[in-house]
């Protein structure tokens, strides 16, 4: 099996679970009416409630509970209909009040599971422990002077969710296929929007290795990871570290590690204290969270189509691959651009013009699909063009070009530079005569035995006709007449 | 101006309504008190030039016909309570300097109904006390003292004994203290007046600096029961910012006054006969009994089995969840700060300078037993057998509409006494947290003196959410009781 | 459950408390104390009893998603010891 590692001393498995902090899409924060978005200035989001000032009290923000119940939802996992709000108490600069308010013996979801898309079209389905919510802690600036920390709480109390997943991953990339399924699973119900670099999605990897079959062997957490690739490169570090001890016969020591991206390494966090006893008890500012069925099942109801669905549906309603249908619903956005074009229309044609002309362009030029100069129905409208014949695929890559450059409509460009194929038998076969008539020489070449040459003959005669003999049909005729004798 | 210190609040209430004198006088004359009881230390902050620019509003409220139930009148607030604008120490070298730039729901209910604030009250150091020895600014002195030692100083109870004190002293109208395990109603007996505990959720709980929440409820000190139903009428009332504050509507406190005992069950717990019990104490019990029987009511033994265990669940409970409430006091955006290299080595610091002696104490045990392999056997089984507490109560109520008991095992002590054991302390709340642990009202009146002239309270515990029938039985008492001694050291003297 | 130096220093530090080297002993006399008489509650059966989170028997009130605080970072840092940038200040934290 490819998973495994290659030591001094044999195979090794490596062993990975992934917690997940997701940031949720509110306006205002959990347990205070604060606003939630990002970029203000410092301490301008902060309620008397995220300062953690005396006297004051949380409370509960329904949309929040709505939003995170939706996420278990589509992560197939149990909902609890009744979950207690506890305690997690230790002490940090960013976070006020000495304690994060979190959930811990009975969160709010349950078991789940997602299914993750790995090259080659592969699945594999990967376990959800649990899910629960949570409040942020507040930022803390290093960089702003020399020996203080600077610190801004506007971050203090936006809803997390924490999605733990069960070890069920065993390389770099399954993670990074997790990651990136789940965090498209959040885009499509708009309960977080997965925005690694400004922290809405964070990842802590659980890593340890074993020989395969033997019991789980001592894990070491790497925080804070907050791109998918530094995270690929911080596990692969950290298997070969662990290997590498076992091998020259130490131990793991369980402990908390991060990721220096500089150097490609992770290294262990300094700190003074043992492992952490964060005396957890039901906090009791809250009461406990009762949910009616009724209201989980109508949330249910209301979801979009997932991912995983969509791509089902996509291979078989359109003879998709798995890989290709994978590539297309990674975003709602591009599914729904994508399902526009397709409709009615030569769906493998439709996904190669997405796949690789469109996104190659939405890429050079730093686009995302939202602001494409192309729209669906608009390249729709140059692939009927190429499917009635009217031009050529070739031409087609050109007027592509054109509309992404200038946003006008293929059919327009078509008629202003007159690039509609030539598909008249007549000027074709005139055309074929003609070139054939020039080059007797390689006319005798190619029945002598070279039917390489067809490509050249064909290149002239596309040149001649600057491109817009249809390639097809002056293929069939050169074939006919070049075979044909004299 | 002495004769305006003695009246009660319903009497002040009625006289400024009567146009007997002003909101401007009537203040004047409760600072001057004040100032003649100053010794007792019942203060943390005096506001008098506050009391004076909020007096002068109520009598132009009155003037134009406006102003809600408690128009002018003025009171005091234990510094447990947030005031925009005025410090809030918590008793509590930790927040001192503080100011609050928000108002607790509670007191903004009291300065919408017109009253008039006349200062901080002293209190144990965040509410942790049954003496008032613990605060950062010095012990209160009950203005009680002992028939022949003067010079004895007397603790008034605690936690807030600032608050019973001064209205003891006749140097405001009415306060507002808080109540966990006993603070309100301990107080209330030591220093001869009406200490009111309300239901859990009663009264909101938001801007009143905690100490342990599922326990904390705020209440009114006064004279008398009339005057605490006035009171609590004004404080009470749901609080969205309060999640546990409950949206039950607030009777008419008041029209529950007078009507009688007649009828009504009154529940006698075998278990609060304690062993040590003082003979007077019983010996009060028992006139209370004598004194409900006469009035109409049924009296009733019940039995509740658990509630020996109250004192010490208490003990694991509250300390428990103050330990996690008192960790935002960290010198990071507010109080006292002491540098270190680090912000633990300053959290450590400030927190070492910051916290009293008793504070420290609750706070460790309360961090030791939440902690990783002691939580099942100390925290769990505390809150189980609050639940069996409960459950006793429960079914008490099948039988009866009310308990009566003894408020304290004692009458006040001399500062300096039971300093050394603070078991010893924890037993002034012995027969009050029952009560606080299954969060049922509860209400302390003076019912006699000891045989050192010291005040005596008894104590009616209610039904969840039945103030009313709290208040009808205190006021039975009190009229039978008819307690009219006052303290030695009150204004206007004796 | 009787505590000893080492662990009342444990505590501390979990409490973020200092205690003085010399205070530690007492300081254990004093916890045990308060431990051993709470120690009675095992006399007590609470098999199958029921954890009451809370005694309120109420529909706790919700917030809706509406943004009505904040906004307000002078009263916020009113009262900090420190402060710079409209940032609370605190001594460098080291990872």
């Amino acid at each position: 099996m490819s998973d495994l590692l290659k030591g001094r001393t044999g195979e090794w498995e490596m062993v990975i679970g992934l917690e997940v902090h997701a940031q949720v899409i509110a306006d205002a924060k959990l347990f205070s009416g604060a606003a939630t978005a990002f970029g203000a200035e410092p301490n301008e989001q902060v309620s008397f409630v995220d300062a953690g000032m005396p006297g004051m009290l949380p409370v509960l923000n329904e949309a929040c509970v709505e939003q995170v119940v939706r996420t278990g939802l589509a992560l197939n996992a149990e909902i609890n209909l009744q979950s207690i709000f506890a305690r997690k108490n230790y002490f940090y600069p960013d976070m006020p009040q000495g304690y994060q308010i979190s959930q811990y013996e009975e969160p709010i979801v349950g078991e789940g599971e997602i299914v993750i898309d790995l090259p080659d079209g592969e699945t594999r389905t990967i376990g959800i422990e649990r899910l629960h919510m949570e409040q942020d802690a507040g930022k803390s600036v290093h960089d702003r002077h020399p020996s203080k920390t600077y610190i801004d709480l506007n971050r203090s109390g936006v809803t997390l969710m924490e999605i733990v997943s069960k070890p069920d991953m065993r390389s770099a990339e399954q993670a990074a296929a997790y990651v990136t399924k789940l965090r498209a699973i959040l885009r499509y119900i708009g309960s977080c929007d997965g925005n690694m670099q400004e922290g809405s999605l964070r990842a802590d990897a659980n890593v340890s290795v074993r020989r395969r079959g033997e019991a789980l062997g001592t894990r070491c957490e790497i925080k804070n990871l907050n791109s998918i690739r530094f995270m690929r490169q911080a596990i692969d570090y950290e298997a070969a570290r662990q290997i590498e001890i076992i091998e020259d016969g130490g131990e793991i020591e369980q402990e908390t590690r991060l990721f220096d991206s500089g150097r490609g390494e992770t290294r262990s966090m300094r700190s003074k204290e043992d492992a952490h006893d964060y005396r957890y008890f039901p906090d009791p500012d809250l009461l406990p969270l009762r949910l009616e069925q009724g209201y989980v099942d109508a949330l249910k109801a209301s979801l979009p189509e997932l991912p995983e669905a969509k791509k089902q549906r996509f291979m078989e309603a359109f003879g998709l691959s798995a890989y290709d249908a994978s590539v297309l619903v990674a975003e709602r956005e591009t599914a729904d651009y994508f399902e526009t074009v397709a409709e009615g229309r030569d769906s493998k044609l439709a996904a190669n013009w997405v796949m690789s002309e469109l996104f190659g362009s939405l890429n050079k030029a730093e686009l995302s699909l939202s602001e494409s100069p192309v729209s669906a129905p608009s390249l729709g409208g140059l692939i009927d063009l190429i499917a009635d014949g009217t031009i050529s695929g070739r031409i087609a890559k050109d007027v592509f070009a054109d509309m992404f450059e200038t946003g006008k409509p293929a059919a327009d460009i078509v008629e202003e530079k007159g690039l509609k194929q030539v598909s008249d038998s007549g000027a074709l076969e005139a055309a074929v005569a003609e070139v054939m008539g020039a080059n007797p020489d390689r006319v005798a070449d190619y029945r002598g035995g070279n039917q390489k040459l067809i490509g050249w003959f064909m290149g002239q005669i596309m040149k001649a006709s600057g491109g817009k003999a249809n390639p097809q049909m002056v293929n069939q005729l050169l074939r006919e007449k070049l075979d044909a004798g004299d | 101006m002495a004769a305006l210190t003695d009246l009660t609040l319903a009497q002040a209430r009625d006289g400024l309504a009567a146009g007997e004198f002003t909101s401007v006088e009537l203040t004047e004359a409760h600072i001057a008190a004040t100032e003649a009881v100053r010794d007792l230390n019942c203060y943390i902050l005096e506001t008098p030039e506050a009391a004076r620019e909020m007096a002068q509003a109520a009598d132009d409220r009155r003037v134009r016909g406006e102003g809600g139930s408690l128009n002018g009148l003025p009171i005091a607030i234990k510094d447990l309570f947030c005031t925009t604008g005025v410090q809030a120490t918590a008793g509590s070298h930790i927040l001192e300097g503080f100011v609050p730039p928000y108002e607790s729901t509670v007191t903004r209910q009291l300065w919408d109904a017109g009253a008039v604030m006349l200062g901080k009250t002293n209190l144990d150091e965040f509410a942790m006390g049954s003496s008032n020895m613990t605060s950062y600014f010095g012990p209160v002195m009950n203005p009680w003292q002992r028939a022949g030692d003067a010079a004895a100083k007397l603790v008034p109870g605690g936690s807030s004994g600032g608050s019973a004190a001064i209205v003891a002293a006749r140097g405001a109208l009415a306060s507002t203290g808080t109540d966990t395990g006993g603070s309100i109603r301990q107080p209330g007996s030591f220093c001869g007046i009406v200490g009111m505990k309300p239901t859990y959720g009663r009264c909101s709980r938001w801007g009143i600096i905690a100490f342990a929440s599922s326990l904390d409820q705020a209440g009114p000190l006064t004279r008398t029961v009339e005057d605490a139903a006035i009171m609590l009428g004004v404080m009470a009332g749901h609080d969205p910012k309060d999640s546990t504050s409950v949206n039950v509507p607030v009777p008419d406190y008041e029209a529950a006054l007078g009507t009688g005992v007649k009828g009504l069950r009154i529940g006698v717990p075998k278990e609060c006969r304690l062993e040590g019990t003082p003979a007077e104490i019983e010996a009060l019990w028992q006139q209370g009994i004598e004194w409900l029987k006469a009035a109409g009511a049924e009296i009733v033994d019940i039995s509740l089995p658990h509630t020996k265990y109250a004192l010490p669940a208490y003990y694991i409970v509250a300390p428990a969840e103050a330990s996690s409430n008192l960790a935002r006091y960290d010198g990071v955006r507010y109080g006292l700060r002491v540098d270190g290299d680090s912000p633990q080595e300053m959290y450590e610091n400030t927190r070492g300078e910051g916290f009293g002696a008793e504070v420290k104490r609750r706070v460790l045990i309360g961090t030791y037993v939440l902690s990783a392999g002691y939580y099942d056997a100390y925290y769990l089984q505390a809150q189980k057998v609050r639940t069996r507490i409960g459950q006793d109560f429960h079914e008490a109520w099948e039988k009866v509409d009310a308990i009566l008991t003894p408020t304290t095992p004692s009458a006040a002590f001399a500062q300096g006494e039971k300093m050394d054991d603070p078991i010893a302390m924890y037993l002034n709340d012995v027969l009050t947290v029952p009560a606080s642990m299954a969060g049922l009202p509860a209400i302390s009146v003076p019912a006699g003196l000891s045989g050192d002239g010291l005040p005596l309270g008894l104590h009616v515990i209610g039904r969840p959410f039945d103030e009313s029938t709290v208040f009808k039985v205190g006021h039975a008492i009190e009229e039978a009781a008819n307690f009219t001694a006052t303290p030695q050291l009150m204004a206007g003297g004796r | 459950m009787s505590l000893d130096k080492d662990t009342v220093r444990r505590i501390a530090t979990l409490a973020r408390i200092r205690v003085d080297e010399d205070a530690l002993e007492p300081l254990a006399g004093e916890l045990n104390n308060i431990l051993g008489w709470v120690e009675q509650l095992n006399e007590v059966d609470t098999e199958g009893v029921p954890l009451m989170t809370s005694f309120v028997e109420t529909e706790p009130f919700k917030r809706s998603d509406t943004v009505d605080d904040g906004g307000k970072a002078e009263q916020v840092l009113a009262n900090a010891p420190e402060e710079a940038e409209q940032f609370f200040v605190v001594p460098k934290v080291v990872e």
